[in-house]
């Protein structure tokens, strides 16, 4: 079925999807290197899982083209394309055994002789005691593997992984990450990883398309992401941020911008849009970049940084770092993550501090978006 | 303190069931023992003495064991129709959007919502008016229409329930639509099928009441004890009650059995 | 990076062309209702437009009938078979209620106090279903005959005096009255009522009983605002799959009662089978037709359930 002589990569030109009135997808081009680890992120009904299911042939986009490689296959039915999916809560046979489940797409491309096949599909994955078992006699984590050996055994060209892991427990879904990664890296057949798990997305893949209200917002790797959300959505939905209304003072190759009388810096580069003197800007920064220290140390902190002065509102310590809210005039409920190398025991609720970072640290967004996107929408991860 | 009162009172749910088992019962209990009987007139009503003879001879009345057969026949072969017609329109109901849903559904429900004889009746101005011969064939049209409801409800739970992504598993995984549908679908479906199946099977069997309407000459198994029922109700109608029922009821409890111990064996 | 969002605004306004699904995938559905739709409507519908046009002709068997558009025939069946209408409301109705009042301890035990035994009692619920119900109801002559043992034990407890003076029996005799018939009629359509019942309590989590309890609820109240409501599904269909067969029955009246027990079901079938007069019969069965959907659609109208099948 596969050539992996040929180019493999997926690519998605224009392809959109109407429900009726309703638009799931806007028209999108997306490509997919061949062999990469490639997860669609975002919130449920974001539509990218309508985009992985145009990707199977289980949905027909509305308009555009998918080709594999040099080969269109836009219209071609799902038992047609070399490419398999892993289904959310796994959609195994309940009435076949495990065996008959991962020989399935075998013998229905006329392969007598799976036996050996099967076998080293089950060792791969590590099930060969169930073979005869049937899918409900198995715990989430062993359907969840028997759906990958499923898929897998039949050297798809690309892999569809919908929420694979949604329906495990944290400890588990932790665990199916690295064994995922781990079978990826040893086919090396190309993933496409939907999910609504910002950390999954980023812990597995090295490319992550962010997708929100049928677009992709932002794509690129996981840290540049993190570090440079060119969106509030971005912002908020990776992580967590910190975003703050400012009125731009001047913008050289060094931005200074001032809000309720504080000034801030940020460098030129590190903004989404072009900012403009006298204009709007969102001025962000993760909570981990933000040092905390009591009012009465201000003069200890170094020049060039950037300082906002107010009171903890909040604290609540989770183990490795305790976590701050911290409402400043500049912008009400500040966050602030600190290292537990240290506790200094005047941080508590009530107490003035002066939070500052590294203005290298400090990214800018268009003023004109709403500042809260992205926040709401995120799901529990447990 | 456990006083009479207290125990009666909690175990009064219990008491209250089981005496209406106990009416549920009670005429098959009738029916067994009074085919043992050795009634003096046409009527068996009333107890006389212990006898085996219609045991030993069932099929001893005229006609008798020809309606059953012809019960079975009629029962088999509406329930293969009954079962394939109504399989069909509950896959198109649950798997398919298209216009008209709402008056499928409603012409669905409605000969279930209908008191027989209203179907019977009219049924019979049909084939009045078109000059239709009544018998065998009129009895069959009759109980493939009542069935079919009975076997679309059953059939659509089961499908209801499935969840739709089998079937998307299996397209990705290189099966067309026959195969698909035969080696997922179907089996998947199978127990809705099948209970459908039996419903319509035994509608069919003890159906009278259509049936009456629409039989001309032609005798079933319950037209003929609706007509000894007037004339002389020999024993052997209890001899045949009697059977079904144990036949039934082992058929029941040995498939219940057998899924029991498929339960057990299943190690978790 | 090889890849590129397009631009959110772009309205792919020359773009790719805009893919339909095949007319042959869009017609399956349709195959699929075609030979059994095309039964229910030439054996289910047509005969009502039959029964219709019957219904409003006039003439006689030997000299033909014809369609003279005579809805007086509707008046005078009417009229002239009230009592028989309000007789198989009543019995119908009083059976139902016999049959929810007798049914729900049953489902109640099978589904929540049976343990181990809940698939027998199942199995004796349904097994009756398999011996011939004519022949079942054929053994009621016997268990109710004048001077047997059951006759004798009601009428020493005095049940009969309270019949009898509700006028459901008269004197010492249970068979051949209004008593014997709504008994066959409960009967017979107990598992209707006792199944759905049973599947709706089967599906109660017994969890919500201990949580009533849990906040100071006694058992009966329990019963009241948490197991009862909750089953109410149950109770709905249960009542409508033994009501409407019972208000069209005519077998029990038949064999277990008398001339004064006759039901419309009885009218209907001898004015069909023995009388001939057809637009009469035709008349009455659309009364009653008319009479029970009325009575459904307020009665499920009223208990809020519509998704019953």
């Amino acid at each position: 079925m596969t050539d992996k002589t040929e180019g493999g990569d997926v690519r998605l030109s224009g392809i959109s999807k109407h429900y009726g009135t309703f638009t799931a997808v806007h028209p999108l081009d997306l490509t997919v290197p061949q062999g990469s680890f490639f997860a669609l992120l975002g919130a449920s009904g974001c539509g990218k899982t309508t985009t992985l299911r145009m990707i199977a042939g289980l949905e027909e986009p509305s308009t555009g083209t998918v080709h594999l490689g040099d080969r269109e296959v836009t219209h071609l039915p799902p038992y047609k394309r070399p490419v398999n999916t892993v289904f959310q809560s796994y959609a195994l046979f309940p009435h076949l055994s495990i065996f008959e489940n991962i020989a399935f797409g075998l013998r229905r491309r006329g392969i007598k002789s799976v036996k050996k096949q099967v076998e080293e599909m089950l060792e791969l994955v590590q099930l060969g005691q169930f073979a005869q078992r049937k899918p409900h006699q198995l715990s989430g984590g062993q359907q969840q593997r028997v759906a990958v050996a499923r898929a897998l055994i039949n050297h798809p060209q690309v892999l569809l992984l919908d929420e694979p892991l949604g329906a495990l427990d944290l400890k588990l879904r932790r665990q199916m990450q690295l064994e995922l990664k781990r079978i990826q890296t040893e086919v090396g057949i190309t993933f496409v990883h939907v999910t609504h798990d910002q950390e999954e997305a980023m812990t597995m893949a090295d490319t992550v398309a962010v997708m929100n209200g049928g677009r992709v917002e932002q794509l690129g790797a996981p840290a540049e992401l993190y570090e440079n959300p060119r969106t509030t959505f971005v912002a908020n939905f990776l992580g967590t941020s910190n975003l703050i209304e400012a009125s731009v003072e001047s913008a050289g190759s060094d931005v200074v911008v001032s809000a309720s009388g504080t000034t801030l810096r940020l460098p030129a580069t590190r903004c989404s849009t072009t900012p403009r003197a006298g204009g709007k800007l969102l001025v962000g920064v993760r909570p981990e970049k933000v040092s905390l220290v009591p009012a009465e140390e201000e003069n200890a902190i170094a020049a060039g940084r950037n300082k906002i002065t107010g009171r903890i509102a909040a604290s609540s310590f989770i183990g490795v770092s305790t976590q701050f809210v911290v409402d400043s005039p500049v912008c009400a409920e500040l966050e602030v993550y600190v290292q537990n190398i240290e506790r200094d025991a005047r941080l508590v609720p009530g107490a003035e501090v002066v939070l500052h970072w590294n203005p290298e640290h400090t990214f800018g967004l268009d003023a004109a978006q709403d500042m809260e996107a992205g926040i709401e929408t995120v799901e529990e991860s447990a | 303190m456990r006083t009479p009162l207290t125990w009666l009172r909690r175990n009064l749910v219990v008491i209250a069931g089981l005496g209406t088992l106990a009416y549920m019962i009670l005429p098959n209990v009738v029916v067994t023992v009074f085919s043992f009987n050795n009634p003096s007139g046409r009527f068996n009503y009333a107890w006389q003495e212990f006898s085996l003879d219609a045991w030993k001879d069932p099929c001893g009345v005229a006609d008798m064991c020809g309606s059953l057969g012809l019960s079975l026949q009629i029962a088999l072969w509406s329930t293969l129709a009954a079962t394939a017609l109504g399989t069909a329109i509950a896959f198109a109901l649950v798997r398919y959007r298209f216009r008209a849903r709402g008056a499928v559904n409603s012409l669905i429900f409605l000969p279930m919502a209908m008191p027989e004889i209203v179907m019977a009746a009219s049924l019979l101005a049909l084939f009045l008016n078109m000059g239709i011969q009544l018998g065998f064939w009129t009895i069959l049209i009759a109980h493939i229409m009542f069935c079919l409801s009975f076997v679309v409800a059953a059939v659509k739970a089961r499908v209801l329930s499935m969840d739709p992504r089998l079937e998307e598993a299996a397209r990705d995984l290189y099966a067309g639509p026959v195969q698909t549908f035969l080696r997922v679908t179907l089996p998947i479906a199978a127990p809705g099928i099948a209970a459908g199946a039996l419903l319509s099977f035994a509608l069919s069997f003890d159906d009278f009441i259509i049936t009456n309407f629409n039989s001309g000459n032609t005798v079933t198994f319950p037209m003929f004890v609706w007509g000894s029922a007037q004339r002389g109700t020999p024993v052997q109608i209890n001899v045949i009650g009697t059977a079904m029922f144990v036949i039934a009821v082992l058929v029941v409890l040995a498939g219940q059995m057998v899924g029991n111990r498929r339960k057990k064996a299943q190690p978790k | 990076m090889t890849a590129t969002a397009a631009p959110p605004q772009a309205p792919a306004p020359a773009g790719p062309p805009v893919h339909k699904p095949s007319v042959r995938k869009r017609l399956v559905p349709y195959w699929l209702l075609l030979p059994g739709i095309l039964w229910l409507l030439v054996f289910f519908v047509l005969p009502m437009v039959y029964q219709a046009s019957t219904s409003v002709q006039t003439g006689s068997l030997e000299e033909g009938f014809e369609v003279t558009w005579h809805f007086r025939t509707y008046w005078d069946a009417l009229t002239e078979y009230l009592p028989q209408f309000l007789r198989s409301l009543l019995y119908a109705g009083t059976a139902t209620a016999l049959c929810l009042l007798l049914g729900y301890p049953l489902a109640y035990l099978i589904a929540f106090k049976a343990g181990r035994w809940r698939g027998l009692l199942l199995v004796l619920v349904i097994a009756p279903f398999f011996t011939s119900f004519l022949i079942r109801t054929l053994a009621w002559k016997t268990i109710l005959a004048d001077g047997g043992p059951v006759v004798g034990a009601l009428n020493a407890v005095g049940f009969l005096d309270v019949t009898s003076w509700l006028g459901m029996t008269e004197g010492d005799r249970v068979l051949a009255t209004p008593l014997a018939v709504v008994c066959g009629l409960t009967y017979n359509f107990l598992p209707f009522m006792i199944l759905p019942l049973y599947s709706s309590l089967e599906r109660i989590d017994t969890r919500l009983h201990e949580a009533a309890g849990d906040l100071y609820a006694r058992p009966a109240t329990v019963f009241r605002k948490v197991t009862f409501p909750l089953s109410m599904p149950g109770v709905v269909s249960g009542t409508l799959l033994t009501f409407i067969p019972a208000s069209g029955d005519y077998v029990n009246a038949e064999l277990l009662g008398s001339t004064d027990t006759r039901m419309i079901g009885n009218v209907i079938q001898s004015q069909y089978l023995r009388i001939l007069d057809y637009p009469t019969a035709a008349a009455l069965s659309f009364i009653l037709m008319a009479i029970v959907l009325i009575m459904v659609t307020i009665y499920i109208r009223r208990a809020g359930t519509e998704d019953l099948v």
